[in-house]
C-alpha cells in the first residue's frame, strides 16, 4: 500500500473511530454541559475525518470517496491507533484517554502544518485550533478529577493504568512513518515523543496521578495487523446502514 | 451540601465595539470551566468576540414585587424623553 495513503488513512481513521466513540456520550454525560462539549469534540473529529479521508480517497485514486472509505472498509483495513478504540468506560476513563490521544494529535497537527504538502499543510492548520480547545479541556478535566476526591483519583489513576500501555503506539514509529518523515510530509515521531512525555508528565503531575514505570506498548492498531476485538462492534454500529441499504443518503 | 456544580450567568459581546449581552446560564466547577461551557453552549454558530462569566450568586436583582415604586412613577412622565427637543440636522444621528 502507497505509505503516502496509508498515512492519510491513520490521521482520517483516528479522527473518525475517537469521534464515534465519544459521540457514543450525547446524551448520556453526567452533566448537559459535558454533554454538549463531548458532542462538540465529537463533530470536530468527525469534521476533521472528512478532510483527512477525502484527501486520502483522493491520493488514492480508485475513484472512492472519504464516505466510502469510512463506511466501507471492513476492520483490517482500518489504520486507527488501538487507544481510540479502547470503550468509554466511566467519564474519568473517556476524559483520560481523550487526553492521551489530543496531547499526542497537538504535536502531531503542530509538526504537519510545516508539512512539504500543502494540502496536508492546509488541513493541519485547520485541526490544530480545533485540538488545541481539546487538551486544554481534556486536560484541565484530568486535573480537577485527578486532583479531587479520593474517589475521582482513585478513578483517574485507574483509567491511567488501563489506557497508558495504549498511548505508546502513536508516537512509535514505523516503515509508513520513517517514509513520512524522509519525504518531508510528516514529523519525526521521536520528536514528537519527547513533547509527548513532558506534556504528559506535566499534566499527571497536577493531577497527582501516577504514570505506570513501564515503556511497553501494545501495537497492531496503524498498522491494521492485529486491532482489538472492539473495532468490529464499533464498525457494526457505525456503519450498518450504509451496509444494509447502499448508498443511502438524506 | 448541593451536589450541583454553581450557576453562572453568561454574557457575549457579538462584536468588537458592541456591549456584551446576557445569553443565558450555565453550571460549571470554576470560572475557568464556566468560559469553556459557554464557550460550548453559546459561541458554536461564531455569535461572540468575548465572554463575560458571573456567578449568579453574585447578582444583585430588583425584586418584583417592588414594581409600584420602581417604575410606575415614571410611566405617566413622558416629558423625560428628550423627544421634545428639536434637533438641528447638522448634529447627525444622536
Amino acid at each position: 500500500m502507497d505509505p503516502y495513503f496509508e498515512f492519510l488513512c491513520r490521521m482520517g481513521d483516528n479522527t473518525l473511530i475517537l469521534g464515534h466513540r465519544v459521540s457514543e456520550w450525547c446524551g448520556h454525560a453526567p452533566v448537559i454541559e459535558e454533554d454538549i462539549a463531548l458532542a462538540n469534540t465529537a463533530l470536530d473529529l468527525i469534521g476533521q475525518t472528512q478532510m483527512w479521508l477525502g484527501l486520502a480517497a483522493e491520493v488514492e485514486g480508485k475513484g472512492r470517496t472519504a464516505d466510502d472509505l469510512a463506511m466501507l472498509r471492513d476492520a483490517w483495513d482500518f489504520r486507527s491507533a488501538l487507544l481510540v478504540e479502547q470503550p468509554n468506560g466511566d467519564f474519568g476513563q473517556t476524559l483520560m484517554r481523550q487526553f492521551l490521544f489530543d496531547a499526542w494529535h497537538l504535536e502531531m497537527l503542530k509538526g504537519l502544518t510545516q508539512s512539504c504538502e500543502p494540502r496536508v499543510a492546509e488541513i493541519a492548520a485547520k485541526a490544530v485550533k480545533e485540538v488545541q480547545y481539546h487538551v486544554e479541556r481534556s486536560s484541565e478535566t484530568v486535573i480537577g478529577l485527578g486532583d479531587g476526591t479520593e474517589v475521582s483519583h482513585a478513578k483517574m489513576q485507574a483509567a491511567l493504568n488501563l489506557l497508558w500501555p495504549f498511548a505508546g503506539e502513536l508516537c512509535t514509529p514505523d516503515a509508513v512513518d520513517d517514509a513520512m518523515h524522509a519525504k518531508g510530509i510528516a514529523p519525526d515521531l521521536t520528536t514528537i515523543r519527547t513533547a509527548y512525555d513532558t506534556h504528559i508528565e506535566s499534566v499527571m503531575a497536577e493531577a497527582t496521578l501516577t504514570i505506570p514505570d513501564s515503556r511497553f506498548a501494545h501495537k497492531g492498531g496503524k498498522s491494521g495487523f492485529q486491532h482489538s476485538e472492539h473495532l468490529g462492534h464499533i464498525l457494526t454500529q457505525m456503519q450498518w446502514l450504509q451496509r444494509a441499504y447502499p448508498g443511502a443518503t438524506w | 451540601m448541593s451536589n450541583e456544580w454553581p450557576l453562572w450567568e453568561i454574557f457575549i459581546r457579538g462584536q468588537h465595539g458592541m456591549s456584551h449581552r446576557h445569553v443565558g446560564s450555565l453550571h460549571a466547577a470554576d470560572e475557568a470551566g464556566a468560559i469553556k461551557n459557554a464557550r460550548d453552549v453559546y459561541t458554536r454558530r461564531n455569535e461572540g468576540v468575548s465572554i463575560w462569566v458571573v456567578e449568579a450568586r453574585n447578582i444583585t436583582a430588583s425584586s418584583p414585587s417592588d414594581k409600584g415604586p420602581m417604575y410606575e412613577p415614571s410611566e405617566s412622565k413622558v416629558y423625560r424623553h428628550p423627544t421634545f427637543f428639536d434637533i438641528p440636522d447638522d448634529v447627525g444621528a444622536m
